[in-house]
Order: structure tokens, then C-alpha cells, then sequence
């Protein structure tokens, strides 16, 4: 039986291996504060040679889909690198990026009228190796186009994050890991008056070689915090469903 | 190098251009006439009408008395001036410093130093010159000496020979008139007064005496005969001095060819470029058609690069601008603008990433390229509260911030870019509202803090001041709204959304 395990442990290590995912040696210097989340990937490492892809539908949930990737962005730019964010009608308030510990300074932004071109500078901005990450605002991509960008990112490691507004077409994509970021009440401390840190509801829909799941995450002014899962009976848990339109 | 002119200059210029385009007036005796001081002035004549005894500067209705049949043409204010133009860039062709003589709008000055062994000496130059013009219809005299001055004067009064040996100049000057000096009238109506009929007779004489008698611009203009004085020359095209042609065998038709002529070019521009220390900041290419037809295309760096690469790659989004058609036979690439580059130290691993990073700046370059430089923003923080305001455009990649981001307010991640107007229902003057309505869906506010007060800056616009609300309703959407003015009875206010928070 140890044996068996053994081997189907080795087998399952050598076919990540053939997809691509390198065992990372120093794993501190690799995390990116996502807790338990990070369990969900493949080797238990957040993938940063990859595409992510954030479903919002609401403005409401841009908004924390910005916040979440502000978040990522502030341990992806630590070295001092740069970040690109492509998009068509930006709605990204510069300055906000500061509580999440980014430098707006250090944020090229690309304003075009045409999703094609997003896409163009989108695959330009990948190959460029100097960059930590790049940010677009797509709503049409399809599997060839995504595919091209996969590509891209593989071979110049900078991280790619793709801010979609259509869910339905969400299938057709090859995205390492689909994300759907929703508001979640805020907690104050001892029930003071007041807004508390932004909290949400990470949703982890699509992982490739790992496992989805659900999650309550805080941003605790410099890092990530996971929040209590009780949270999860509250009310807010029946509305999330509801259409707006 | 010894610096050797040639003076052009067209005896009628007009007169010729005219019979070019219409060569049934060659017997009839013309003259081109412009109004001055309520007279109609001749300023072109031709050669049927000379030999009747018309002048330049004579009256037309004069002429007319004199020469019964005389065909009076209108001319046009600097068409004279036109003309020189078109025939000097023509001329590019024996030398490329051409200039207008602007003194007595009828020539050209042609810098030709070190250009007439080209033609097999200057005697075999000067009469390729004369006989090129003359089969295309103009009636030139021509003249070579060291100086400018010289040959203008040589050209329009000389009697003994066109080619001034080096450094003879001088003596040759010497019988000539006083007019072969390019002085005014005035200037000259002193001199015939005084009895100076030749140069000979007042160029030995001590410059201070000539100052006080004629002024400093006759010394100036003796001495540019002389050359002994500098000449202004202001050349018709200014050369450039990076520039690469490549003319090919066979017409250019494909994507392919384009691609390989100007990775040549590129490869020949940069060496030349690397070793002068420059760095190329926009690059222009010229395509030349067989059809006659010339199509450039343009691009523009953000710093100043000689790396083949990452020109090509500026040049490659432009090829599809380029139509070929029947072929392209002669491309030229010029670096109108390049900047001093500072030869940075080889390094043996990559330096630390930032915006200075030489891909990302590359990247930067094809965006700008390829959709204008307009796309591309970037912010530095503003010393302002007001919220759009509160960051700057970057002037360019290299703009740092000057203050600090302010962090200490919270502030909502996506801001709209006008502020939304609400509906909202508030029980207490000056607390956050209870519930709003914003595009026909009601959140009931749950937890808020606020205000804050924000000024408008009032040296820049007029309004009322904003009071904002960070809000969050039941389901955790958090929102920042504000009211526009207080709140009271008689003043009008109003709320709106501004933004959402994260």
C-alpha cells in the first residue's frame, strides 16, 4: 500500500513536471501571502508563469477584482519592476493602489478604444520580460487568442491577469485559474462603528491540476488575511446569486 | 580643401520659363510687367525684345511706344523666386549645397568643392552645366572662382573667361565695373560721381578712407568679392548627416524585400550611429516607386537607441503603410533626429527591473509606434485633495514623483469619471444617508463613516464643496458617495455616487 502511494505520488509529480510546473526550490521566497488558498494550485504554489482570469459582472465586483489584484501586485512588484494595465473604459482610480501597498507611479496604463488592440499589447507586454505583470480589461477571448497569450507568458514569465465582464463565454479559454472576487460585509474590531478592512469572497472556479474552492479573505491593511469561515451562514450568502438588469 | 563657387545666373529667366511652356511666342517680342507706384515696371524680357532696344526696369507703356507689336505678360510677386527654387533643387544634382542668390533674384550659387573631378574637371563641369540648362531651354552664363562674390561678378561682367584659376580672383576683379560688387544703387551713383569706373581704381585705397565715404556694407560686400569676407550660405536642403540609400537591381514588390532592405539599412545606420556615440530618436524611411511615386513612412523613439532589433520592430508595424505597387526601387533611411546616447556598462547579469528597464521601454516604443503616443498614461502624485486632481500625467517614463502618495483617507478603487447622482433618504442633517437608489436598485446602508469634507479649489473652478460617505450596504458593496453643498432647507444640494470601493 506504501508503495502504491509512493509511486502514484512520483507518477503525479512527474506528469506536473511534463505540464510545465518546475518543483520550486525555496518556497518562502515564492509565496505570494494567498494562506490556504495557495493549496489549491498545483504543488501548493501560486502559478506566476500563468493567465488568470477574474469574472466580474457587477462594477461592485471589479472593484474588489481590483483590490484582490492589488493585492498580488504588491508582493509580484516588490523587486521594483513594472506592471501595464491595458484597458478600453478604465475605471481604476490610480491613487487607491497605495492601500494595497503598489506605487501608481509604477503602473503604466493603456488606454485604446478597440479590443483588438488590447489584445495585440496585451501578447507585446508579455514577451516583454522587464515587466512584473500585466492587467487587461477583456471581454471577447477566445481559445486561439488565449492560447497566444499562454504561450507568451510561458516563455517570459510575467504574470497575466485578464478583468472579464461576460461570464457566460467563460468555458472556452485556457486560463490557469478562473477567479470570481465578490464583496463580503466588513468586520470591525470589537464591533466598533465604521467600515472595517475590505473583505471578500474568493472564489476559485477553475484551477488547472488543482482543486477549486471557496474562501473568505481579508486585506489587513499590508498582507492578506484569511477571515473566519463562520461568515459564510451570514446573510449576504442568499443574494449572491441575484440578476441585476 | 580649397573652396571653390559657381555663380548661375539666368540672363531671362522669365522670358525662358515662358517660351518652355509656350513656344509659339519665340518670334514674337514679349516682356513680363508687375505694377509699382501705379506703373506697370518690365521685370522680364526676351531676347526678340532686346534686340528692339526693352530694358528691365523700363515703363511698359515706354516700351510699347518703342516696339509697336510688344506682348505685355502679367507677373506674379516672387515667381522669380519660385522658379530658382525649383531650378536650384534641380541642380542638387552637381553639388549638394545650392543656394538662391538673393541679392538680385536671377541666379544660383552653387558650393562645388571637391565636386568637379566627378565630371572629369571643372572646365568639363562648367559645360555640362551650360549645356544641360540650354537643352532644357535656359540661357545661362556661368563662372567659377574661390569666392561667391567673385563669381557673381565673373558670371554677369566678365569678357575674358569663366574658369578662375585659384587665386586669381583678384586680378580678374580688377577691370570689372562696380556693379560687379552686388552695391546698392545708391552706392553706386557715389562712385560713377567720383570718377571709379573699375574696381582697380578704388581697391588699393585704405578701408577706412571707403568706410567713411561708403559704409561698412560696401566694405563687406568688396571683401566677400575678395574673399577676404565670410558669405552667408543657407543651402536649399540642409544636408543630412545620417542618411543610408539603398537602390536595388530589381523593383521591390514584396514584404519580404521591404523587411531585407531595411534590416541592411538599419544595420549600416546603427554601426555609424554606435560610433559616433549617437542614439537614434525618429527615423525616416523614403521609398521611392517606379512609377515616381514617393511613400515614407516615420517612427519615433522614447530614447535615444541605435539596437537593430528594436528598430526593426518600430519599422515592422509601419511595413503595411508601405504600397509597393509596381516595385520600389531606391530606399533611403534617415535619422533626422538623434541624441547623444550614454554607452552604458556591460553588465554580466540583469540589472534590477523598473520602468528604465530597456524591454520595457522598447515595449513602450512599438505601443507608441503603433497606436500613437497618446495611448500610453501614467500618473505622479498632485499635492491635492480635490479627488480628480489628486495625481498628474507623467510627463515621460522617466518623471518621478515629487511628493508623497497620499495614503492616509481612504480612497475607492474604481472612481467614476462624473459622479453619478443618487436618490437618497437620511434621518439625522449631516449623517450618511440610510438607504439610496442608484440606477434603479435601493441599498440599504449598514455600516458608514464619514464625512469627509473635501474643498473645492476655488482659485480654479466655483462649486459647492463635497462631503464624502464611505458606505457599505447589506450585501458588503461598499460605495463612496458625497453630497454636494450643506444640508439645509433653502440650499439646493444634491448626492452622488463617486465611486466603489474594493
Amino acid at each position: 500500500m506504501n508503495a502504491k502511494q509512493e509511486l502514484v505520488n512520483k507518477l503525479q509529480q512527474d506528469i506536473l513536471l511534463w505540464q510545465g510546473f518546475k518543483p520550486q526550490g525555496t518556497m518562502t521566497e515564492e509565496m505570494i501571502g494567498l494562506g490556504a488558498i495557495e493549496k489549491a494550485f498545483p504543488n501548493g504554489v501560486f502559478p506566476r508563469k500563468a493567465i488568470h482570469e477574474f469574472i466580474t459582472v457587477l462594477p461592485e465586483h471589479s472593484a474588489a477584482s481590483d483590490g484582490f489584484i492589488g493585492g498580488l501586485l504588491s508582493v509580484l512588484m516588490k523587486d521594483g519592476a513594472a506592471c501595464v494595465w491595458i484597458s478600453t473604459a478604465r475605471k481604476l482610480f490610480p491613487v487607491s493602489l497605495c492601500t494595497f501597498n503598489v506605487e501608481p507611479d509604477r503602473i503604466i496604463f493603456m488606454d485604446v478604444t478597440l479590443e483588438k488592440d488590447v489584445l495585440w499589447i496585451m501578447e507585446e507586454a508579455l514577451k516583454c520580460e522587464g515587466l512584473a505583470a500585466v492587467v487587461a480589461e477583456l471581454n471577447e477571448l477566445s481559445l486561439i487568442e488565449s492560447r497566444r497569450l499562454q504561450l507568451a507568458v510561458e516563455e517570459s514569465g510575467v504574470t497575466g491577469f485578464i478583468l472579464r465582464k461576460d461570464a457566460r463565454k467563460a468555458i472556452s479559454t485556457v486560463a490557469t485559474a478562473r477567479w470570481k472576487i465578490s464583496p463580503v460585509p466588513s468586520v470591525t474590531e470589537d464591533g466598533m462603528p465604521g467600515l472595517g478592512f475590505p473583505r471578500w469572497k474568493v472564489e476559485l472556479t477553475k484551477v488547472r491540476n488543482g482543486n477549486p474552492g471557496s474562501w473568505i479573505l481579508e486585506w489587513g491593511g499590508d498582507r492578506f488575511v484569511e477571515a473566519l469561515p463562520t461568515l459564510k451562514t451570514a446573510a449576504w450568502y442568499e443574494h449572491t446569486e441575484r440578476q441585476i438588469g | 580643401m580649397p573652396k571653390r563657387y559657381v555663380s548661375i545666373w539666368f540672363r531671362q529667366l522669365l522670358a525662358d520659363w515662358q517660351l518652355i511652356r509656350r513656344p509659339e511666342l519665340s518670334d514674337v517680342p514679349f516682356v513680363f510687367a508687375a505694377p509699382d507706384h501705379g506703373r506697370n515696371i518690365i521685370t522680364g524680357v526676351s531676347q526678340v525684345a532686346v534686340s528692339q532696344g526693352i530694358e528691365t526696369g523700363m515703363r511698359a507703356a515706354d516700351a510699347k511706344a518703342l516696339c509697336p507689336g510688344l506682348e505685355v505678360l502679367d507677373d506674379k510677386a516672387g515667381r522669380s523666386a519660385k522658379l530658382l527654387k525649383g531650378l536650384g533643387e534641380w541642380c542638387i544634382r552637381y553639388s549638394p549645397i545650392v543656394m538662391v542668390d538673393d541679392f538680385s533674384v536671377d541666379g544660383l550659387f552653387l558650393d562645388v568643392s571637391g565636386c568637379t573631378h566627378l565630371w572629369g574637371g571643372e572646365r568639363k563641369y562648367l559645360k555640362e552645366i551650360v549645356s544641360r540648362l540650354k537643352s532644357k531651354g535656359y540661357t545661362v552664363r556661368v563662372a567659377m572662382a574661390d569666392s561667391p562674390g567673385a563669381a557673381w561678378a565673373i558670371a554677369r561682367f566678365g569678357k575674358v573667361t569663366p574658369l578662375i584659376a585659384p587665386g586669381a580672383h583678384t586680378e580678374s576683379l580688377l577691370s570689372l565695373p562696380p556693379e560687379a560688387l552686388r552695391l546698392p544703387e545708391i552706392t553706386l551713383t557715389k562712385l560713377r560721381k567720383l570718377g571709379f569706373y573699375q574696381i582697380r581704381s578704388f581697391v588699393g585705397m585704405p578701408r577706412s578712407v571707403l568706410r567713411r565715404r561708403f559704409g561698412e556694407d560696401f566694405l563687406t560686400r568688396l571683401g566677400q568679392a575678395l574673399g577676404t569676407a565670410d558669405e552667408l550660405i543657407t543651402p536649399l536642403q540642409l544636408p543630412v548627416l545620417f542618411q543610408e540609400r539603398l537602390p536595388c537591381l530589381e523593383p521591390i514588390k514584396t514584404r519580404t524585400g521591404i523587411e531585407m532592405a531595411i534590416s541592411r539599412l538599419l544595420e549600416h545606420l546603427c554601426l555609424r550611429l554606435q560610433n559616433e556615440g549617437k542614439g537614434l530618436r525618429t527615423g525616416l524611411l523614403t521609398c521611392y516607386r517606379i512609377d515616381g511615386e514617393v511613400v515614407q513612412v516615420s517612427i519615433g523613439t522614447s530614447g535615444a537607441t541605435c539596437s537593430v532589433p528594436h528598430l526593426f520592430k518600430l519599422f515592422q508595424l509601419k511595413i503595411d503603410q508601405i504600397r509597393p505597387a509596381l516595385g520600389i526601387e531606391l530606399f533611403v533611411l534617415e535619422a533626422p533626429k538623434v541624441d547623444e546616447i550614454l554607452p552604458g556598462q556591460e553588465a554580466l547579469w540583469a540589472g534590477k527591473p523598473g520602468l528604465d528597464d530597456q524591454s520595457v521601454i522598447q515595449l513602450l516604443d512599438r505601443v507608441a509606434g503603433k497606436m500613437g503616443a497618446d495611448v500610453i498614461h501614467r500618473y505622479v502624485p498632485a499635492a491635492r485633495y480635490w479627488p480628480e486632481r489628486s495625481a498628474n500625467r507623467a510627463v515621460s517614463i522617466t518623471d518621478k514623483p515629487t511628493t508623497e502618495w497620499h495614503i492616509d483617507r481612504p480612497r475607492p478603487t474604481e472612481l467614476l469619471n462624473k459622479p453619478a447622482p443618487i436618490e437618497v433618504m437620511a434621518l439625522i442633517p449631516d449623517h450618511p444617508p440610510k438607504f439610496f437608489i442608484y440606477k434603479g436598485i435601493q441599498h440599504s446602508v449598514v455600516k458608514a463613516d464619514g464625512p469627509e469634507r473635501i474643498e473645492r479649489e476655488w482659485w480654479l473652478d466655483v462649486g459647492e464643496h463635497r462631503d464624502y460617505y464611505q458606505v457599505e450596504d447589506e450585501l458588503g458593496q461598499r460605495y463612496w458617495l458625497f453630497r454636494s453643498g450643506h444640508y439645509g432647507g433653502e440650499q439646493r444640494y444634491q448626492w452622488f455616487l463617486h465611486g466603489f470601493f474594493a
